[in-house]
Formats: C-alpha cells, structure tokens, sequence
C-alpha cells in the first residue's frame, strides 16, 4: 500500500446530545485528500446540513463521535505533541467572520509576528519582513497598506486575504475555508477565490472549502460533496454534479439558485415544504 | 402550508405597465453627513431615485456604499450625530398630498412608518421578542396604530395565510420557528397596516438558497396581491435580476445606474455595474476566470474628486479625475461603448462621462 492520505475522515459520525435531544451531525461522512495530488474539494448543503462539522473534525476541533479523523494515517486526536505541531502547520483553516478572527487591541503585524515565531520561520527581522512580503504578495495585497493597520481600518476582504497571507506563510499543504466568503461582497469573493485556485495551481496547496453557496463551488471547479441532514447525499467532480445532477436534493439546492440573467428564472419545480421551513 | 407559485415574468411586466408609472417616492439630492474626528462623512451624497406606485425596485452596491444609509433615512431613523444636509424626499400616496418626509415631524413621521412605509431591517428575523408569542407580537404593531386589540386579533390569521404560514403559528414563540418562518412573520408584521410601500434591507441575506427563495416569491406576490411598491436592498445581484422591476445601482453614496433590470444586468452601461455583474459565478457554461474589481471601496470621508469610480475603473479617462458626472436619462439609440453596441430602449440614467450628456455642460473636456 502507497503512503496512508494526507488528511481523511473515515466514516465520520458525531452524535450531539443524548436521548430524545440527539442531533446527527454528521453520519459516516468519508474525504481523503492525497498529499501528492492538491485537491479542491467543496462541501455544499443547507445550514444544519453538517458541513461546518466536517470541517472541524478535519481541522481537529471536534472528535468524531465514531469514526476517524486521520492525519497521515494517525488518529488527529492521539497525536504526540510535536506530531500534533507538524499537524497544526500542515492544515489551516480560514473561518467565515473576517470581523470577530482579530484582536481589536493590537496591529495586524501580530497575526504574522505570531505565526513566524511560533513555528520559527525566521531567523532575525530582516528575514521575517521578507517572509510576510512574499505572503501579501501572493494575496495580492500592497504590504503597506496593510502592516501598521489596525483590523478595523481594513476591509472584510482585506482582512480576510491577511488570513489566507497568514496561512500561505507556513507553507501548509491544506487550507480548510469554512464559509470564508459568505460575508464578503460579491467583487471580493472572486478575488479570495481566485487566490485559493493559484494556491493550489502554483503551490500544491489543498483546499476544503465549505460553502451554501452553489455557484461558488461550480467556479472553483475541483470536487463536490453535497450534504444533507448529516450524510453525504453526491459526490464527483463539481461540473459533472452541477451539470447533471443525480440526487434529488442536489437538484432542489440548484433549482433554487438565483441566476444573474433575469431571462432565467428561478427553476419552476415547486419546493417540497419539508425541505424549505 | 401552501407553496408560493413562482413569479411569471410576464404577468409582471404586464402589471408594471399599466400601473407603475406614477412616482411614488422620489428621492433628490439627498446628502446624509455625520461629523466625525476625521473630518465630515458624507455616507449619501446628492443620491437621486424615484420609486413608482406597485413597482418593485432594487438597491444594490458593495458594503459601505451607503444603501442601508440612504433607507434609514427615508424613514428617519437614522441615529444620531446624522446631519440631512440637502435634499428632499416627496411620498406620493394615493389619496393624500406628497409630503416631503424630510420636513415631518417625530409624530407625523410615525404614524407615516407602519402605516404606509413598513421597514423590514436587516438580520430583523432575530429580533423577535423571545418571550413573546408570534400573534401578539404581530398585534402590537397594529394596536399601536389605533386598531382595536379585537379587531387586530383577527387580522392575524389572514396576515400569517399571506405569508404562506399557518394559522397556529400565531400561537408559537420565536425559537419554535425556522429562520424562513422567522422572516415570514417579519413580513406578516410589515403589511399588517397595510402600508403602500414596503423597504426591505437585505430580506433573504442569512438564507438558505431555498428558503430565500421562498420568501422573496412571498414578497413578490405581496406586491400583485396588495397593491404595494417595495424596495429591496441587497448586496445580490442575482437576486434583483429574479425579482425585480427596475434597479439602481449604489457607489459611494450616490446611484450611478438605474434603469430596468433586464437592461442594465444585460447591457450595463456604468464601468462599475460591468465589474459587479464580471464577478458572479454562475452555474453551468465554460468557467472563466473571474475578474472582481480591483481596489477596495473609498472611505466617505474621503471621496475621491471627479469620478468615485476612477481610481478602481478600467475605463479612466482624464476627465473623470476632476469632473463629476451627473446622473442622467440617456437618450434612446444605439451606442458603441465597451467595444459592443448597446441599443438604450427605455429610460435608463448613468453617471458616467462615456455617456456625454453625463458631462456636466461646461467643463472642461
């Protein structure tokens, strides 16, 4: 057998509450990403659909009820302290409010003096300005207009591109996006968008983005795994899944999106109520 | 509980030509300015937009271009240290004088919010009171406005069946709801009193796709059914282009585009309304790079000169640095602009100085 995934969740379960209360979150829910082959893998569905739990029991925030999370074939949640490291600087996550991820008090330098001596990236200031150089660049922000600000002076997609800098700064090989561009305005999403399609493109890094928003998963491109009420419903390839898809709630989420062209409109199949409210 | 049939684009135009041709809200010129230790923030700077008897119209424009500004002004409730420099904003309703809502007072003005512009305020699904059942909390309003609490009481069920809701919800708190139920009760609130115009900020935001779906048919279906004008402000272009009639577009504290919708998703004419509608993935066709727009939004205490649009607009040209275009009707014709030829059919206004009558007379060129 070749080397065990980089990142996999094994017939994921996670149960909330007990008894009458018991919330499925997440049943048996199955995602391997290669280290070799960098990956965009969508997880799309509705609120309450599981996706953000499948998120954390990736990034190693939630146990899994039953099932594994793995990291390199090791339980995410055994792992020795200096593996747990190794882990941590590997997969990334880039959360959904640009707004409340900052300390108001101190300078967005922090996010990165933080980041570079944790994992000790650089050896004397000059070498750590480069460092954080490089990262704006690849996010295609101008370092100064960034370094010296405080969060509030900053945009929601500057703020969230600073996060994406922060990430690209350890070099990791997965970037888990949980709802990163859900409150950002619409010029901005294409933006953050296109610079995880280059991360991936041009540095082999992965990418699990987790979005409801349908249309954003068709651009990425890359893999889709559709969700509903815990379990996987779809899964292939975003374009064959959007373009012909099987499931029938994959083809409820679709007929409901709004297309730009006023031409087109909203699909005309009635919603089943148990779906809507 | 029934299901909103959709929207038939047809049926839609058709009333919209046989009724919407009054104005009913005008707005012009308006400027709202707050002082601060920066120095003046002009958030809406000499904005102009007419809304038309039972016409749907959409608000869109990135954050902080000043749309949730410009509604909470209509309605005066914006907060303090506001100043409402210049500008009027006339109310047309049917059967009483235009009044210019600027110039009322706080007890004319609240009887004019409920009763004839209801306010639907964004993220307002979660402000339900908790402790309160749905059906008193949509009372309240009602009561409020010299209804009977009798008479209120039994509007209730007839309100929640608009909104496709069941009767016994009346009966249930706010945490027994979905968020689309949530909404539904906004809206069963907001047309309790009937009112001829209905604002709504970012209705169907926090939505899933399908239950943003549903409500914004249910709003549709208000304005067939109710006879009401409603404006809606969203940052979601798609959104407009399925349910709109006309839509202006918003920049920096002014509308730099309004025209019908079909037209001016289709063949916009404003640089900046090409780069919003550049920047929408859609589903299906070949995936092309998208562009967005380059730059970030200018602070409104620093506007730039000339243009606002200039120093992130792909189509600069020197005039636009120091001249700043009018927001006028263009003449009906074809045009060559953006290398395409657009034929203007209906009454679309721009500000832009590729349009020439855009060009203030005068200056300089």
């Amino acid at each position: 057998m070749s080397n065990p995934p980089l990142l996999q969740l094994e017939k994921a379960t996670t149960i909330f509450g007990r008894g009458a209360s018991e919330t499925v979150a997440n049943k048996d829910v199955s995602l391997a990403l290669d280290e070799h082959e960098s990956r965009l893998i969508s997880i799309v569905g509705e609120s309450g659909s599981g996706k953000t739990t499948a998120a954390r029991c990736l990034l190693g925030l939630q146990k899994p009820t039953s099932g594994q999370a793995l990291w390199r074939g090791k339980d995410i949640y055994k792992l020795k302290k200096q593996e747990r490291f190794m882990f941590r600087r590997e997969v990334q996550a880039v959360f959904q409010d640009p707004y409340g991820i900052y300390n108001p008090f101190y300078k967005i330098n922090r996010v990165f003096d933080l980041t570079i001596s944790k994992f000790k990236l650089a050896d004397g200031n000059t070498e750590k300005l480069e460092l954080i150089d490089d990262a704006l660049k690849a996010v295609n922000l101008r370092p100064h207009d960034v370094l010296g600000r405080y969060p509030h002076q900053l945009s929601g997609g500057e703020r969230q591109r600073v996060m994406l800098a922060r990430a690209y700064l350890v070099k990791p090989k997965v970037i888990v996006a949980d709802e990163a561009i859900s409150m950002l305005d619409v010029a901005v999403r294409a933006v953050i968008m296109n610079i995880l399609m280059d991360f991936r493109e041009n540095l082999g890094i992965s990418t699990v983005f987790i979005t409801h928003d349908l249309s954003a998963a068709y651009y990425l491109g890359g893999d889709i795994m559709v969700m509903q009420r815990g379990r996987v419903v779809e899964t292939g390839s975003s374009v064959d899944v959007m373009n012909n898809p099987q499931d029938d709630y994959t083809k409820l989420l679709l007929s409901s999106i709004p297309s730009p062209d006023p031409d087109q409109r909203w699909g005309s199949a009635p919603i089943p109520v148990a779906a809507a409210d | 509980m029934t299901t909103t049939p959709t929207i038939e684009p047809k049926a839609g135009r058709a009333q919209l030509d046989r009724k919407t041709t009054r104005p009913l809200l005008q707005i012009e010129n308006l400027d709202i300015h707050f002082p601060t230790p920066n120095g003046l923030a002009r958030v809406v700077d000499g904005c102009n937009l007419t809304i038309n008897h039972n016409e749907l119209v959409g608000i869109a424009g990135e954050s902080g271009s000043g749309k949730t500004t410009l509604v909470e002004a209509i309605l005066q409730i914006i907060r303090f240290p506001n100043r409402i420099s210049n500008g009027r904003v006339m109310f047309s309703p049917d059967g009483n004088e235009p009044v210019d809502l600027m110039q009322l007072n706080k007890r004319q003005m609240r009887r004019m919010r409920g009763e004839h512009i209801a306010y639907i305020p964004q993220g307002s699904m979660n402000s339900l009171n908790p402790v309160m059942r749905v059906g008193a909390q949509i009372v309240d309003a009602m009561v409020d406005h010299g209804i009977s609490d009798r008479q209120a009481k039994e509007k209730v069920p007839g309100l929640l069946a608009r909104v496709g809701l069941e009767e016994r919800v009346a009966r249930l708190y706010p945490h027994e709801l979905s968020g689309g139920m949530k909404q539904r009760v906004i809206i069963a609130i907001a047309i309790s009193l009937e009112p001829e115009l209905i604002i709504a900020d970012e209705p169907s935001t926090a939505l899933d796709v399908n239950v943003q779906r549903l409500i914004l048919e249910a709003l549709a279906n208000l304005r067939q059914d109710m006879n009401v004008a409603i404006m809606i402000v969203s940052h979601d272009l798609p959104v407009h282009a399925q349910l709109v009639d006309r839509i202006g577009i918003m920049y920096a504290g002014q509308i730099v585009e309004a025209g019908d919708i079909r037209s001016t998703v289709k063949k916009s004419l404003h640089p900046y309304t090409r780069g919003l509608m550049g920047a929408i993935p859609s589903i299906g066709g070949p995936r092309e790079r998208l562009g967005g727009i380059l730059g970030t939004t200018p602070s409104p205490s620093n506007w730039p000169d000339g243009c606002r649009f200039h120093n992130r607009c792909p189509h600069k040209m020197d005039i636009c640095t120091s001249v700043q275009p009018l927001l006028v009707p263009l003449a009906a014709g074809p045009r060559t602009v953006f290398g395409e030829e657009i034929d203007v059919l209906a009454a679309r206004d721009v500000a832009c100085h590729l349009y020439p009558e855009s060009t203030p007379e005068g200056a300089a060129t």
